[in-house]
């Protein structure tokens, strides 16, 4: 085993840990942990673009911005979080383009700006062009950017490297200050463990949309960061809100992105109907996603659905010039063509809801600092991006403001790590402290093989979850999917990797990534079941409207200590923390 | 008889056909001894299913062991590129149905870079010459309070390049970097080309004096293998031929 010894440890190399690194590696001696490559990371994946109210093509303010995120976030947002995102989004979009990332351009030559899902002008009169982009492959020029930044910065990157589990002076649900140490990590090439002591240590390792079975998300999307976390009694926030986004290909969950809709397209059902009109007569098909999902969903469910199981909606952008297509939207109308043969310029594409972007995650204030309860932060230990939740969010992301948090929280948590790492100590660490890592790999590794297999127990989960946690639930529908992950649980508990081997075992950490799925599979379903109200993604068919006098609270799921019982008989205990309001009461959406 | 009342029912489930098919693998873990071996497996694949699903559909259900990146499965975080009946591209990109499946599919690492187990090849040779070009806008003189002007001609100039997403199946197709470990390469040219024409940046003049060096651009031969194997539709081959007109002529 080896050790090494870091100011900052950064835990992922997507659009998060790159920007933070950009940060942190000027102000300290910095290492970005990843288990792919940083290029590979799923931001790259993001297609539309990032808001932010620069007013090059119309009048627009950040305050306007901020509205809209709070209320796209039907009132969970915490609204002071809101605020620094949508004041400090002018100057991230400003910084990227200095780095030289390639926006399209308006015709004096400033960065163009489009429309996008529930950004409007005037407190929510009409939608408004805010959204700064390159084509439609927005996140593959910030991914790109970023890392050669970082090249150009000579950022240390350990590629290929997992990290498994974090380090704390002690538990962090106990009264006692606790800080962290470092993580312990295992590199693919070789299968060693390496133990990363670090005065601070950011998160920022992405999404969990793996445990769906129909999701943009790539497959290493496990959620890794917030599952070690809770392992070792750090809290999860809001978990049970998960966006759908409107337009996944049909039966492969592949992303179109919004953009689509931005620059004219219109869902369709079988009738060929414009349906959105009749659910958000304003916006239309710009509505919020978790209304335009809902909206799709219910087409189908009423049998307006297309195709010959009535099983998907239509995304038609026939009336667009192929030309203004392929200025603006040359990658997705590529995807449609690739993986459904389905001609863009001259059919309807088939579309319908896919598993997109936890909103909910590890509980961070607005400098990064990871929360262990209500109030308090671990010091040295930060997160920012998918894998936080800070809250900017709330119930329902607004479209391009993944692409905001990541580089405005970010670049918070990069420079609030590196000074706090200027201020500190190492944390002494006992020895030993990769022992539950080894034994947990070994346990896997060793077991004799089982005719059960990882792969099938992840299905079973996806497809439990697709069935019951999904766009429309019931507490019905959750206590089936949750009996059904304590099944897999327990299946999980025997099954046996093939590959035994050291070098590239990836058979063993999918199955490790499987085990991480499953305790954030339980977090989620368990939120969905204690909150009874819909709001944002979270949608209860028996519980339809918002409850604001019950509910106006984050979701805090803490893993049960020794002797502490959870909820309904898990091992979780479920806490409350109060919504930020500063300017927007809560009231009613519409759109 | 009334079945064929029933038929537009089972149209449905027509929808989506199933077939044989068989890939043929180039296998390889040093850690077992032995050497590199081909095995085959034969599966049964259903309609739009690409080679990367086959692949899963050998790792999930047939054979744990058997090696491969991958990541985003639509052909934009260029995690699995490699060698398919003989062509680079990339898994999660290319149809079963495209390719001929009356004959066994051959699945090899991309070529030219060091084997380390199965499909996977050892990168850090790809992203070093990567490294080497200055991959990075350098933008002398006093930055401006709001973004840099650039006009929508100038920023098509290297739109086509900016698409790369370092998968190497360019490179890696390329029978000069086969057999001259000294060649950057297509994806770092590409890459060189995408900041050298760039109106904001002011260090082409570096980059152009790189590319003329013996690893530069004089050791393409223009075989366009580049361009055919690149996922992303980028004019690799013109885009080196971009930067070799910029070097004879000293400047961008």
């Amino acid at each position: 085993m080896q050790t090494h010894t870091y100011d900052v440890v950064i835990v992922g190399a997507g659009g998060a840990g790159m920007r933070a690194a950009l940060e942190s590696s000027k102000r300290a001696r910095t290492a970005v942990l990843t288990k792919l490559y940083p290029t590979r990371s799923h931001t790259g994946a993001a297609q539309g673009g990032m808001c932010a109210a620069l007013a090059n093509v119309e009048e627009d303010n950040w305050e306007w911005h901020t509205y809209d995120t709070v209320k796209g976030g039907d009132y969970l947002v915490d609204q002071d979080a809101a605020e620094v995102m949508a004041k400090e989004a002018i100057d991230a979009v400003l910084d990227l383009e200095k780095m030289g990332l390639p926006f399209n351009r308006t015709p004096e030559g400033k960065i163009d700006q489009r429309r996008f899902g529930g950004h409007t002008r005037e407190h929510g009169e009409a939608p408004v062009r805010r959204s700064c982009y390159a084509a439609d492959r927005t996140g593959h020029m910030i991914l790109q950017t970023l890392y050669q930044n970082c090249v150009k910065q000579n950022v240390e990157f350990f590629n290929e490297f997992y990290v498994l589990d974090v380090l704390m002076t002690g538990d962090p649900r106990d009264e006692a200050e606790v800080r962290a140490s470092g993580v312990v990590a295992y590199e693919l090439a070789t299968g060693e463990v390496h133990i990363f002591r670090a005065k601070s240590v950011v998160f920022a390792s992405g999404g969990f949309g793996k445990m769906f079975k129909t999701t943009s998300n790539a497959h290493t999307l496990t959620g890794d960061g917030p599952a070690m976390a809770l392992r070792r009694g750090i809290p999860l926030e809001d978990m049970e809100f998960f966006q759908f986004h409107p337009t996944g290909l049909a039966g492969l969950g592949i992303l179109l992105s919004e953009a689509a809709r931005g620059e004219g397209g219109i869902l369709r059902n079988a009738q060929m109907e414009r349906f959105m009109e009749r659910y958000a007569p304003t916006l239309k098909d710009l509505a919020p996603r978790d209304v335009v999902a809902r909206a799709m969903a219910n087409e189908v469910r009423e049998g307006r659905g297309c195709g010959p199981n009535k099983d998907y909606v239509l995304l038609d952008l026939t009336h667009l010039e192929p030309a203004h297509i392929d200025a603006k939207l040359p990658d997705i109308t590529e995807f449609a063509r690739t993986y459904l043969g389905v001609e863009p310029y001259t059919e309807p594409v088939p579309v319908f809801p896919t598993a997109h972007y936890g909103m909910g995650g590890m509980p961070t204030n607005i400098k990064g600092e990871v929360l262990r309860n209500e109030t308090d932060v671990v010091p040295g230990l930060y997160a920012a991006g998918e894998v936080a939740c800070v809250s900017v969010h709330g119930g329902n992301r607004l479209g391009t403001n993944s692409l905001l948090d990541i580089n405005v929280f970010g670049r918070r948590a990069g420079i609030y790590a590196a000074e706090h790492a200027a201020g500190v100590e190492l944390a002494e660490i006992e020895p030993g402290l990769e022992a539950p890592t080894v034994e947990l790999l070994e346990r896997l590794r060793d077991r004799p093989a089982t005719t059960d297999r990882i792969a099938d127990i992840r299905r079973d989960l996806q497809e439990t979850m697709d069935a019951n946690v999904q766009v429309f639930r019931t507490e019905e529908t959750c206590r089936t999917a949750l009996a059904d992950i304590h099944q897999l649980k327990k299946r999980y508990e025997t099954v046996a990797v093939q590959d035994k081997g050291r070098r590239y075992n990836l058979d063993l950490l999918e199955a490790v990534e499987l085990g991480f799925l499953l305790d954030l599979a339980e977090v989620v379903t368990v939120g969905a079941l204690n909150r009874k109200e819909s709001r944002g993604g979270h949608f209860r068919e028996d519980f339809e409207k918002r409850d604001d006098v019950n509910y106006l609270w984050h979701t805090m799921a803490y893993r049960t200590r020794e002797g502490e019982e959870g909820f309904e008989g898990t091992d979780i205990r479920l806490g409350t923390k109060p919504v930020v309001i500063t300017r927007y009461e809560p009231k009613e959406r519409t759109f | 008889m009334t079945a064929v009342a029933e038929k537009p029912e089972t149209q449905g489930a027509a929808e989506i056909p199933s077939f044989e098919v068989t890939l043929r693998i180039a296998r390889f873990d040093p850690e077992s001894g032995a050497g590199a071996a081909w095995q085959d497996f034969t599966l049964t694949m259903h309609g739009t299913d690409r080679v990367l699903d086959a692949l899963h559909e050998i790792k999930w259900h047939h054979d744990g062991s058997l090696t491969f990146r991958r990541s985003c499965a639509h052909g934009v975080c260029g995690s699995d590129a490699m060698r398919i009946n003989g062509r680079n591209r990339l898994a999660c990109k290319t149809l079963l149905k495209d390719l001929d499946i009356s004959k066994p599919i051959t699945v090899e690492p991309i070529k030219g870079l060091p084997v380390e187990k199965d499909l996977i090849v050892d990168m850090e040779p790809f992203f070093d010459s990567y490294k080497e070009v200055m991959p990075f806008l350098v933008a002398r003189g006093q930055e401006p309070s709001r973004e840099r002007l650039q006009s929508a001609e100038q920023r098509e100039v290297f739109d086509d390049t900016t698409k790369c997403i370092l998968c190497a199946a360019c490179t890696s197709s390329c029978p000069v970097f086969w057999t001259d470990g000294q060649y950057f390469g297509p994806a770092a040219i590409v890459n060189a080309h995408r900041f050298i024409f760039d109106s904001r940046d002011d260090a082409g003049e570096q980059r152009l004096e790189i590319l003329n060096s013996k690893q530069g651009v004089w050791r393409c031969r223009t075989t366009f293998n580049c361009s055919e194997a690149c996922p992303r539709g980028i004019q690799v081959t013109k885009a080196i031929a971009e930067v070799k007109q910029a070097v004879i002529r000293g400047r961008v």
